[in-house]
């Protein structure tokens, strides 16, 4: 298994167990010491999720779990692990964790929870799949599809498509899309994101050529707002 | 960027499952080469590109080394849209090199490359669209004349349904393998066609042309219809020329553009003009340089004998398109010699480099001609200042060997071994007793 996203373990030298159980199941993961150490690491896309144990340091593990929860981006899959003893400190705390587990713990069952927890995640159509109107995108393959047809693009027609489906309903100016899509390596001129329109459009076939359109004197749109009526 | 484009190439080869890809590359007469390596090959080609011996191609052999260096562009990897899904292959155009990685002076696209790059240090980039002509024969009849499909009545469906669906197809083709078409239309001539393609860059542009030249007579060919770009098949219609549209862009602006010209023409488009004119005798053996080519370039046919230019004079050497009102981008000169057999890349530089010296130099554009010169006398045509296109291959060729110009856009090394293969070709036709010389002086003399 391989995980879409990166998990925050609290105290930062997890039990061997731990540590060993996650590697062998895929996921990637830091140690996090303290809160403030939690935020600077933090993944550009938030983490995934976190596991805390609670039953060495009680204080801090649920410390760290209120910090989890007040994020830009709240981590809303937090595993707490507790001794059987500690049961009764969850009864307050059920807004602070998702899902628990009593130490020791076998590998087994903390393989299944987190698969549980994670199935969403693992499982739904990652990021890396842009859709609009019956058009497909795989970012990672770098495949287009049009109600399902492979459709064959050059390099630089697939980049300049993969920018307005990311984009769908705003207008870009011929510079924008220059800039954004061919970087500043390029000396064409913005003529060149013409023909590239034309050949998309192209491709695309006369009854969806429409989805890219000319905004006059300003540039193209992606796929009209769905507001615009 | 370039990584990203080797990505996006290798992944493509793997998810479309690729059996075969075909690097394609154009010798210096302009025919289309090509070998394939297996998608295995690939990655190596796109990081080291692959090599083969060039001595077999024509215009590639070298005293010293015949071995140079296939080096895929990315940009250019398409899947072949007519090969069926099951064996799924794939082109990309390649640039040659020698061993060491520096670029070989006998690869066309090279030569196109180097003129491109002087032009763009000026801050120009050359656009080009060609309107190309061709027609459609009936496959071979026993005396090898060609047979127009018109006449051909190898069909159970009517000609008309039969070419315009080979057009048709052809389309298609062309436009899922990124090449748009502006218009397209049955010419004049009995099965003759025309394509016009939009305007790209010139090396993209290029690099069409061999693709639309290769596309039209494959589709052709899977009906068994001959498909050619012989400037002038049938003696009494007019032949196939490919009408270029240029212009120049400074950033986004388009360098040939002035409000304050009747025409909307600037200094810059003017000057280009007055470069083409005063060289167009050097750079015709380019455009045209087949025998054949200046059977074309005769009056009354529609293609231009005289060295001229008029807003709307088709007897003139370029013409002045009106653009469609407000449109500043549309600006922009049409070059009508030229012929489809030429090697585009060639073409264009040499093209390129006339106009460029006229922009340099700043030179002053003739009077424009809105007479129809072939109906003047050729003293009138003298006092005009006005003097004709070569004649033959023979005289474009003397023009050309005099010419540093096209020494320098072509380099020496193809300059040399153009001007030997074809003055060859001239030998091989000057001896050539024709069925003409049979029919006038066999009985008479």
């Amino acid at each position: 298994m391989t995980s879409a996203g990166m998990l925050a373990v609290y105290p930062d030298t997890p039990s061997v167990e731990l540590a060993r159980t996650l590697d062998l199941s895929g996921y990637s993961w830091k140690g996090v010491a303290t809160p403030e150490v939690m935020n600077r690491l933090q993944p550009s896309d938030g983490w995934m999720g976190a596991i805390v144990s609670c039953d060495d340091d009680p204080d801090g593990g649920w410390a760290m779990c209120r910090a989890l929860r007040r994020l830009d981006q709240p981590v809303r899959r937090i595993l707490v692990m507790i001794t059987g003893a500690q049961i009764g400190d969850l009864e307050i705390r059920e807004n602070l964790f998702d899902d628990f587990l009593l130490t020791p713990f076998h590998p087994r069952e903390l393989e299944a929870r987190l698969r549980h927890m994670f199935y969403n995640e693992l499982t739904a159509p990652s990021s890396s799949v842009v859709e609009h109107a019956g058009l497909r995108l795989n970012l990672e393959t770098y495949q287009a599809t049009f109600g399902g047809r492979p459709l064959d693009l050059t390099y630089m027609e697939y980049e300049l498509l993969k920018y307005f489906v990311q984009n769908p309903g705003r207008a870009f100016s011929r510079e924008v899309l220059l800039s954004e899509v061919w970087g500043y390596e390029y000396f064409g001129g913005a003529r060149t994101v013409d023909v590239h329109v034309r050949r998309l459009r192209a491709k695309l076939g006369e009854e969806h050529a429409h989805l890219i359109e000319t905004v006059r004197s300003v540039g193209y749109r992606f796929g009209a707002s769905k507001w615009s009526g | 960027m370039r990584d990203a484009q080797r990505d996006y190439v290798l992944r493509t080869v793997e998810e479309r499952g690729i059996r075969l890809v075909r690097l394609w590359f154009t010798d210096v007469l302009g025919n289309l080469k090509s070998f394939a390596i297996s998608p295995a090959e690939m990655e190596n080609a796109l990081n080291d590109g692959m090599s083969f011996d060039g001595s077999s191609i024509d215009g590639y052999g070298r005293v010293q080394e015949a071995d140079v260096l296939a080096l895929p562009d990315p940009n250019t990897f398409e899947v072949l849209p007519w090969v069926d899904s099951k064996s799924a292959e794939a082109r990309v155009f390649c640039d040659i090199a020698q061993l060491d990685g520096t670029p070989f002076d006998g690869d066309p696209r090279q030569v196109l490359r180097r003129n491109l790059d002087a032009a763009r240090r000026q801050g120009f980039v050359f656009y080009v669209a060609p309107d190309i002509e061709y027609f459609y024969f009936a496959p071979g009849a026993s005396d090898g004349r060609p047979v127009p499909l018109d006449h051909g009545g190898f069909f159970d469906l009517t000609t008309t349904d039969i070419t315009s669906a080979l057009r048709k197809e052809t389309i298609r083709t062309l436009e899922t393998m990124s090449i748009p078409v502006e218009y397209s239309f049955h010419e004049d001539s009995p099965s003759q066609h025309e394509i016009d393609l939009r305007h790209t860059d010139a090396l993209t542009m290029a690099d069409s042309v061999m693709t639309f030249r290769f596309v039209v007579k494959e589709i052709a060919a899977m009906r068994n219809v001959h498909a050619t770009f012989m400037p002038k098949p049938l003696e009494s219609v007019q032949g196939s020329g490919m009408h270029l549209h240029l212009s120049l862009f400074k950033d986004d602006v388009n360098a040939f553009h002035s409000e304050d010209d009747p025409y909307n023409l600037s200094d810059t488009a003017k000057s280009f003009m007055a470069g083409l004119l005063r060289h167009a005798g050097e750079i015709a053996a380019v455009t045209n340089q087949t025998v054949n080519s200046y059977k074309r370039l005769v009056p009354g046919f529609e293609a231009p004998v005289h060295v001229s230019w008029a807003r709307n004079n088709r007897s003139g050497l370029i013409r002045v398109p009106v653009p469609k009102r407000g449109n500043e981008l549309a600006t922009r000169i049409e070059l009508r010699s030229p012929d489809p057999a030429c090697n585009p890349y060639l073409a264009f530089s040499v093209i390129l480099a006339a106009g460029l010296r006229g922009v340099e130099q700043g030179y002053e554009l003739p009077m424009e001609s809105d007479a129809n010169l072939f109906e003047m006398g050729d003293a009138a045509l003298t006092k005009l200042g006005i003097e004709q296109l070569p004649q033959s291959l023979n005289d474009a060729l003397k023009m050309m060997e005099s010419s540093s110009l096209v020494a320098e856009a072509l380099g020496e090394h193809i300059f040399e071994w153009f001007l030997r293969n074809k003055r060859a070709e001239w030998r091989r036709y000057k001896t050539h007793v024709s069925q003409f010389e049979i029919d006038t002086y066999l009985r008479s003399l």
